[in-house]
């Protein structure tokens, strides 16, 4: 069995984290304010083929990555506005958007590139590079909001931010001495992802924003009676979630593979739906159920074929973990999981 | 004048639809009179556009009913998809094991994987029967997890429907392929258990066209899904639960019995797919059969407004789509079948989204401004 559990196991746990990360940080935003995002899956998809096909007729992944943020946000506004501007049903909105988004990259991509699906192969030295800026970055957020909790937290920023600073360079060199080293050769975005989970938890409960988010999500009428615009909010929480999960499509297609296929997401809007609720809507909770439901999809991808007292071991099993995992969660039997109070109530201003 | 009205939005949604499938066709640099004239009249020929239709819209019939009758009781079930597969792989197994099936291996020696051979009179039946109760199973399972523990059935059916396709994949895998067999399939059911084709009784609908007598049963359970919820004191506690859960509870219905109700029966209609699917279509199980019935069910079910006969044209026109695709893939110059998908999707916006065109109606006073 070690030939199965090992630290290339973590490694390729975080690199498959990645894209459920941001979509379901997204997907946070979204549902703290009060819209049911199942549409992920389609945003997703919708990231993911503009990625590909821009990063194709341009030759630069950030014109990729870019346009697949516009993309995903341009998508979650049609699922905004019908719900609510229209107040549409939003699981029905959302589904419909899930369906959109399996059919017209199919037919835009058999319009311009005469194929059944799928982008072609982009060039290799046109995907996501790995940037040490921005993993230098990222890794700076990421030690800067433990610094909370250490016992430098009575002292002067400028010393925090020193120690960090030096602290960042130090990681670096350490995690390139583990199995963990070539994660510092994958996209930058992996690192970016992870560096989106304490800025969300900041955004989420340390910012004006965030707690008007917070406001609409639970009770939109209180919040609206103390003068926050409920549409707004929304609005912006639904093309935030829809920007978010359009980079994680673009990492699909641009950063772990190098072409759109049909379908390229295979589930994977949904399995960060399973994370956020797994991860009871709060940022850390959400990037500790990703990074399981992580391990778990590196888990089935290392078990095809492994052969165990001369018995196939079927990955089908493990594959459904996550999803045997929210159900659990869901119905009580481990912990509560409370989604917020106003999730799916179309909102009415009183006349 | 109720009726017209009932009609006149999912009408317009159709029409609105196909305007913007239109633009969408136009970009791409087709003729979108071409292509629609092909969409729609490949599927109106006789025999084959009909036998076809009517094929593809047998199963949508089913889940539209059973997307339909949950949400009378104001239950979404996204579910429809696992429950099908569920469903069909219980059917299948069913007529294997009580069929007979006897294939050969490499060696040409039979291997026999059931356990005895049924006369069709009973094991039709069974197979049937094992169809709707694993599909009123595998629903009951979201409506008993909501009924008693409050779980919201939109992501409890979602998640079941990942696990659905994941075991019954792991069954055809690992037990009931034929050995070499490189399609994803199970070995063929027996032969008792096929059910007819129309083509064996109706004059001039040749034989080899799949449409069986599934889309009778599919005719019969619209009826039967009106008499049950309009005519039965079920029904009633159905709607009374979805039209007001808490008025419900105070009338004395007994709410959360109704919502395990209500998806037990959507999950047996659901169910009912495998029937068409396997044991008048395929007649074994093949993996990842359904091109998104489940999905499209909604689709369905909001197009026909929760009404049997709603859900039936509606299920007709989809049929008509997914047959005139083929056509579409093969004759337009740059179009593919996914144009359907992408109907579908704005049909489905559409029909949500109906305030969109309640503004202007309302403002030609064509119809009563709501009070909402």
């Amino acid at each position: 069995m070690s030939e199965i559990f090992n630290l290339g196991l973590l490694f390729s746990a975080i690199r498959l984290a990645t894209p459920l990360l941001l979509a379901a940080l997204g997907g946070m935003f979204s549902e703290r304010s009060g819209v049911i995002n199942i549409a992920l899956e389609g945003l997703m998809l919708a990231g993911a083929f503009t990625a590909a096909s821009m990063t194709w007729y341009a030759g630069s992944p950030w014109v990729g990555l870019l346009s697949a943020i516009v993309a995903g946000a341009a998508i979650a506004g049609i699922h905004a506005v019908a719900c609510i501007r229209y107040k549409a049903d939003q699981v029905v909105s959302g589904t419909a958007i899930n369906i959109l988004l399996t059919g017209v990259p199919a037919l835009l991509s058999g319009a311009f590139f005469l194929s059944s699906g799928s982008t072609p192969q982009i060039p290799k030295e046109h995907l996501m590079p790995p940037s040490l800026i921005i993993t230098g970055i990222s890794l700076f957020i990421f030690v800067w909001s433990f610094m909370r909790y250490t016992p430098l937290a009575k002292s002067p920023k400028a010393l925090q931010v020193a120690v960090t600073v030096a602290l960042v360079p130090f990681i670096v060199f350490v995690i390139s001495h583990t199995p963990l080293r070539p994660l510092l050769g994958q996209p930058a975005v992996i690192w970016l992802a992870f560096a989106l989970v304490p800025i969300s938890f900041y955004v989420l409960f340390k910012t004006p924003f965030g707690l008007r988010l917070r406001a609409v999500g639970e009770n939109p009428e209180a919040a609206d009676a103390a003068g926050i615009n409920v549409r707004a909010m929304r609005y912006s929480a639904v093309l935030l979630s829809g920007a978010l999960a359009g980079i994680g499509g673009a990492y699909l297609s641009i950063g772990q593979s190098s072409l759109f296929t049909r379908n390229m997401s295979a589930g994977r809007g949904f399995i960060a739906l399973a994370a956020l609720i797994f991860g009871k809507w709060r940022p850390v909770q959400t990037m500790l159920a990703c990074l399981l439901f992580g391990f778990t999809e590196a888990i089935a991808i290392q078990l095809q074929g492994v052969h165990f007292g001369g018995e196939e071991i079927p990955t089908q099993f493990v594959q459904i973990i996550p999803y045997v995992l929210t159900i659990v969660v869901l119905a009580g039997f481990i912990g509560q999981s409370r989604a917020p109070r106003a999730l799916g109530i179309p909102y009415q201003k009183e006349r | 004048m109720k009726l017209l009205r009932e009609l006149l939005f999912p009408v317009i949604a159709v029409l609105m639809a196909f305007v913007v499938g239109g633009v969408i066709v136009w970009i791409i640099g087709d003729n979108p009179f071409e292509v629609y004239g092909l969409l729609l009249g490949s599927a109106l020929t006789w025999p084959d556009g009909i036998g076809y239709t009517l094929f593809y819209a047998t199963p949508l019939i089913f889940t539209g009913l059973a997307v339909a009758v949950a949400f009378r009781c104001g239950l979404l079930n996204i579910g429809a998809e696992g429950q099908l597969y569920a469903a069909a792989f219980a059917t299948a197994w069913v007529s294997i094991k009580l069929g007979g099936t006897v294939i050969e291996d490499f060696a040409g020696k039979p291997v026999s994987y059931g356990w005895m051979s049924l006369p069709a009179v009973v094991l039709v039946p069974v197979a049937v029967l094992t169809a709707v109760a694993v599909g009123a199973g595998w629903g009951a399972i979201p409506g008993w997890l909501k009924a008693r523990y409050g779980a919201h059935e939109v992501i409890t059916t979602i998640m079941m429907n990942f696990i659905a396709v994941a075991l019954v994949s792991y069954f055809t895998q690992y037990y009931y392929k034929a050995p070499g067999d490189p399609i994803m399939q199970s070995v063929p059911i027996g032969a008792a258990a096929h059910i007819p084709r129309l083509g064996d009784f109706v004059p001039g609908l040749p034989q080899r066209l799949p449409i069986n007598v599934a889309f009778l049963l599919a005719i019969l359970a619209c009826a039967l899904v009106y008499i049950f919820l309009w005519r039965t004191k079920w029904g009633y506690e159905i709607r009374a639960t979805g039209a007001n859960p808490s008025a419900a509870e105070y009338g004395g219905i007994n709410v959360r019995k109704q919502i395990v109700l209500a998806m037990a029966v959507s999950g047996a209609l659901a169910g009912m797919v495998g029937i068409s699917e396997v044991l008048g279509y395929r007649y074994r199980y093949y993996d990842g059969f359904s091109a998104g019935y489940g999905f499209t069910g909604i689709a369905v079910a909001l197009l026909g407004r929760n009404h049997p006969v709603g859900v039936f044209f509606a299920a007709l026109l989809f049929g008509m789509l997914i047959r005139g695709g083929i056509f579409v893939d093969a004759f337009s110059q740059h179009v593919t079948k996914d144009l359907v998908e992408v109907l579908q999707a704005i049909v489905i916006l559409f029909v949500a989204a109906e305030a969109l065109f309640r503004g202007p109606f309302s403002r030609f006073g064509l119809l009563k401004r709501s009070k909402v």
